[in-house]
């Protein structure tokens, strides 16, 4: 037997009483055994499948994910468009009829230009233009393509970040927990926009370069990078407070007695405890993140043209509010079902994951 | 003048050579030609104000302009408003069009002959002119209210007031100016003599200007900030607060002077009110809440102005261009070829419709606007090169950045973050990349983005920037934009954005400027062909010439537009 399975053991005993945490991978398997000899992630599966509002949630997420994903398909197939290139003076056939893309206004004065609404057709414009004369339907895709990167990359990004920091500081403690419990301290001091605003100005101009790092300016990683670090803070303090709890478990204290190395403890014990904490954190900080990267997006600092994100979309249809308010709606409809789908998920994950939601499942 | 929003030049220009440039659409030539009309004495405008006399006119704006200080605010916004608060010695006259260029003697009794081989002038104050404190205008608050443009460090006393004698000490120490023998006042004789170090024939425009407003002599030697200075015009400030509201209303002891130089006034209030947005402000002058909004109107509303208002929209234009400066020291565009590539790419035609169609704005590819002097129609960066742009040439475009070898190189062009220079942004990236460059576009504050685009240190390569006329002169555009002189490397005032400097043109400007002074048709001739020149060498792209929308309630009469400060405020009515 390793010292894994001698911890493991410790736990399963004591796990409902010294340990409270949820979806702990050990008790998991442990409860999982106690409800028909199942693992821990099975049993959060077969939970999260009879969840009705998470399987609707995560089907949504697909399909958008998908159709995102089919952006260059439909933009060269279907719509035979450049959604990056303006097209000032394009025209279309709609009924038989030649109509400019952009068109100038005939009444009155003939003041102002306004680019064409949606012509429910996917094969030409079926949201209409842009006042660059682009296809928004194309655009929107091509756009959610880049949300849900960096939404997805930014937490990656500070979930791994927040793990290493939650991890070091509560195990380890005294002087390095000091250290960084300030430095998040810091980070956290600042409201998160201003914080995400301000790095992003500073970084937009000139790009980021630390040694063999250098990231351009006009590159997707900037907003991934920044988006990343500023919610660092929200994940790793929670991950920290678990850490602390868990280093008083008894198997913690039971694999230190044996002589198990500090970083066999972290990696083999601690982190699998935390996991489940980490993947409920997952969706929700996807939606939090792609509301950051609209926002920074929709203020010129985040994605850069001529990649679009939803942000930079609404940002364009902000100015044909009036006369065209397909532009900014529909990049604004989908983030709200994004972001909707990925709560949705995220709280179905959590209640899957949360031992106490199984027992009380189990005993109703 | 850099941009309408922001700065306003010196006022500065000849206006008989001066060609009508404010066309009007045809649907208002009978109320602009009601709007425009001078009046022609007292009595018509005792009658007319009898009747129109009265009621609170409600102005918008997104911002207040900052210091209400008339010798250091520098924006055309409170410029407008400072025309019924402020006089100097001289002013501008307060007519249509371009008889708003005409300079006419405001407290100076008269416009005073040149002395001393034109430098030296002696002004007659006018007798019984009251600040709105109600303190007589004395000669001593005109020598002091000299002194002050430099104890202030105002932002034109270096530029404008630099040729002054005494000025040079000011400059230098600016808490102990004088101007000792520059501005002499005599009491007695109520005359203020002012030397010049050498003959300026812009001087007069110069002190026209609100940097040469007369306030009383014991105005503070520093920015009066929200505090208002006390002045002469029919209107006083009441209360200034940049977050909220500028309110004015009569000045008790304004007598009219000149009916020319700064007439009465016909509503009894006016509050300008900011922290609007753009849609904001069309909806309430729609509304019938507010008289008249500053800014221009946002480009999704402007069909419904131009349909459902048109009675209620005046469009002038300006004697001005937006174009793009590609710096002509830095790759790719220190390769002529690929500049004049970047000139031949571009569909001016859809730059209209980006800043609102034909109505307004015009294609050019030169750099003098039609109708100034020294213009000449000449286009060679279109299909059929001639004299007007037609269409953009695509094919010769891509060969000429074919020979230019810089196919592939990364271009960034740096625009305002506004609506409008963002859309030119990303249109003029979109171009570049069909050239074969690998484009970027960045949108910066407008606050900074003049600045940024000056400073060789930043290292820009293309940029949008707009110029708009300080006085009807070729020079104003060539030489100003165009000088060696006007490149500052590592300066961020150095207007000349593309740094470019060509000896072959730069000795001909300096003779043309040379010439100006005993033959300005001949000079005007020189200047076309300068004009040529530096289009051909295309060290930017000319874009578009624009024109001005004054979106004004239904209740507000007699819409004066001035080529020299827009809207003659004071002289509109409510009533």
């Amino acid at each position: 037997m390793t010292d894994e399975s001698a911890v493991g053991e410790t736990s399963t005993k004591d796990e409902p009483k010294s340990s409270p945490q949820p979806g702990a991978s050990d008790s998991g398997r442990r409860e999982g055994g106690h409800g028909g000899g199942q693992g821990p992630w099975i049993t959060a599966i077969r939970k999260l499948r009879s969840d009705g509002a998470a399987m609707a949630a995560l089907s949504l997420l697909l399909v958008i994910t998908a159709l995102c994903a089919a952006a260059p398909f439909y933009a060269e197939r279907i719509a035979h468009t450049d959604p990056f290139r303006s097209s000032l003076e394009a025209e279309i056939v709609i009924d038989g009829r030649t109509v400019p893309v952009l068109e100038p206004s005939t009444v009155g004065l003939g003041l102002g230009v306004t680019p064409i609404g949606p012509t429910w057709d996917p094969r030409a414009y079926l949201l209409g233009a842009d006042n660059q004369g682009r296809d928004v339907a194309a655009r929107l895709l091509y756009g959610g393509r880049n949300s849900l990167l960096i939404a997805s990359a930014a937490t990656v990004l500070c979930l791994l970040l927040s793990a290493v920091v939650g991890l070091t500081s509560g195990f380890f403690g005294g002087v390095v927990d000091q250290i960084l419990s300030r430095l998040m301290d810091v980070l956290w001091s600042f409201p998160i926009y201003l914080l995400a605003i301000s790095l992003s100005i500073v970084l937009i101009s000139k790009g980021f370069e630390i040694g063999p790092i250098s990231i351009t300016s006009g590159s997707l990683w900037l907003p991934i990078f920044i988006i990343g670090i500023v919610y660092v803070p929200y994940v790793a303090r929670p991950i920290r407070g678990q850490v602390l709890s868990l280093k008083e478990s008894e198997f913690v204290l039971a694999a230190i007695g044996l002589g198990v190395p500090s970083h066999r403890i972290l990696l083999r014990d601690i982190l699998p405890n935390v996991t489940t904490t980490l993947i409920v954190f997952i969706p929700l900080m996807m939606a939090l993140n792609m509301l950051t990267e609209s926002a920074l997006s929709f203020l010129s600092i985040g994605v850069q043209p001529p990649d679009a994100s939803w942000g930079t979309i609404i940002q364009d249809g902000q100015t044909l509010l009036y006369t065209r308010p397909m532009v900014a709606l529909a990049p604004g409809i989908a983030i709200v079902l994004t972001v909707l789908g990925l709560n949705v998920l995220g709280d179905g994950l959590r209640d899957a994951l949360d031992p106490r939601s199984k027992l009380r499942i189990g005993q109703g | 003048m850099t941009r309408n929003r922001r700065l306003v030049g010196g006022a500065l220009c000849a206006g008989a050579m001066f060609g009508a440039l404010w066309a009007t659409p045809p649907a208002f030539a009978e109320s602009l030609g009601r709007d425009s009309a001078t009046p022609a004495n007292l009595t018509q405008v005792a009658d007319m104000q009898a009747g129109h006399r009265g009621g609170t006119m409600r102005l918008v704006a997104r911002s207040a302009a900052g210091t209400i200080d008339p010798h250091i605010n520098y924006t055309l916004q409170f410029w407008q408003v400072y025309q019924m608060l402020y006089d100097g010695l001289l002013g501008f006259k307060k007519a249509a069009g371009e008889e708003g260029f005409v300079v006419v003697p405001d407290l100076a009794e008269a416009l005073p002959e040149p002395q001393n081989g034109g430098k030296t002038y002696v002004f007659k104050l006018r007798k019984g002119v009251k600040f709105w404190d109600g303190r007589d205008v004395t000669v001593a608050d005109v020598v002091a209210s000299y002194r002050r443009i430099f104890k202030v460090s105002g932002p034109t006393s270096g530029t404008f007031y630099n040729g002054i004698v005494g000025a040079d000490k000011c400059l230098k120490s600016p808490a102990d100016c004088t101007l000792e023998g520059g501005v002499i006042g005599d009491e007695a004789a109520g005359t203020i003599t002012i030397n010049l170090v050498s003959p300026d024939p812009e001087f007069f425009y110069k002190i026209s200007v609100p940097h040469a407003a007369i306030l009383p002599a014991d105005a503070p030697a520093t920015d009066s900030g929200t505090t208002a200075i006390p002045g002469t015009g029919p209107y006083m400030i009441e209360s200034y607060d940049p977050n909220s509201q500028l309110k004015m209303v009569r000045n008790p002891y304004f007598k009219v002077w000149s009916e020319d130089a700064q007439p009465d006034g016909y509503v009894d209030e006016i509050d300008y009110d900011f922290g609007l947005t753009d849609e904001a402000e069309v909806t309430a002058v729609q509304n019938g809440e507010a008289d008249w909004m500053f800014d221009q109107p946002p480009t999704d509303r402007l069909g419904e102005i131009g349909s459902k208002y048109q009675k209620q929209v005046y469009i002038n234009t300006l004697t001005a261009w937006w174009y793009a400066p590609m710096n002509n020291n830095l790759a790719p565009f220190d390769n002529v070829k690929a500049r004049q590539a970047v000139n031949y790419a571009i569909d001016r035609k859809a730059l209209v419709n980006l800043f609102g169609g034909p109505v307004l704005a015009s294609p050019v590819c030169q750099v003098l606007p039609p109708g100034f002097p020294g213009h000449v129609d000449y286009c060679p960066y279109t299909k059929n090169p001639g004299t007007k742009w037609t269409a953009p040439d695509i094919e010769k475009a891509k060969m000429l950045v074919k020979e230019s070898g810089t196919a592939g190189q990364k271009v960034t062009v740096i625009v305002e973050d506004t609506a409008v220079a963002r859309s030119i942004g990303v249109y003029l990236q979109s171009v570049l990349n069909e050239l074969g460059y690998d484009a970027a576009m960045k949108a910066i504050s407008p606050n900074i983005q003049f600045t940024y685009i000056q400073n060789t240190k930043n290292q820009v390569q293309m940029s949008v920037s707009q110029w708009y006329q300080d006085y009807p002169a070729a020079s104003n555009f060539l030489h100003v934009l165009f000088s060696c002189d006007s490149f500052t490397p590592g300066s961020d005032s150095s207007v000349n954005i593309s740094g470019f400097c060509n000896k072959g043109v730069e000795t001909k400007m300096k003779k043309a400027l040379k010439l100006g002074i005993t033959d300005q048709v001949a000079a005007d001739k020189l200047w076309a062909e300068i004009d040529k020149e530096v289009t051909d060498l295309a060290p930017i792209a000319p874009l578009f010439t624009p024109k001005h929308i004054d979106f004004v309630s239904q209740r507000l009469g007699n819409f004066i537009f001035n080529a020299q400060f827009y809207w003659v405020m004071s002289q509109a009515w409510v009533k």
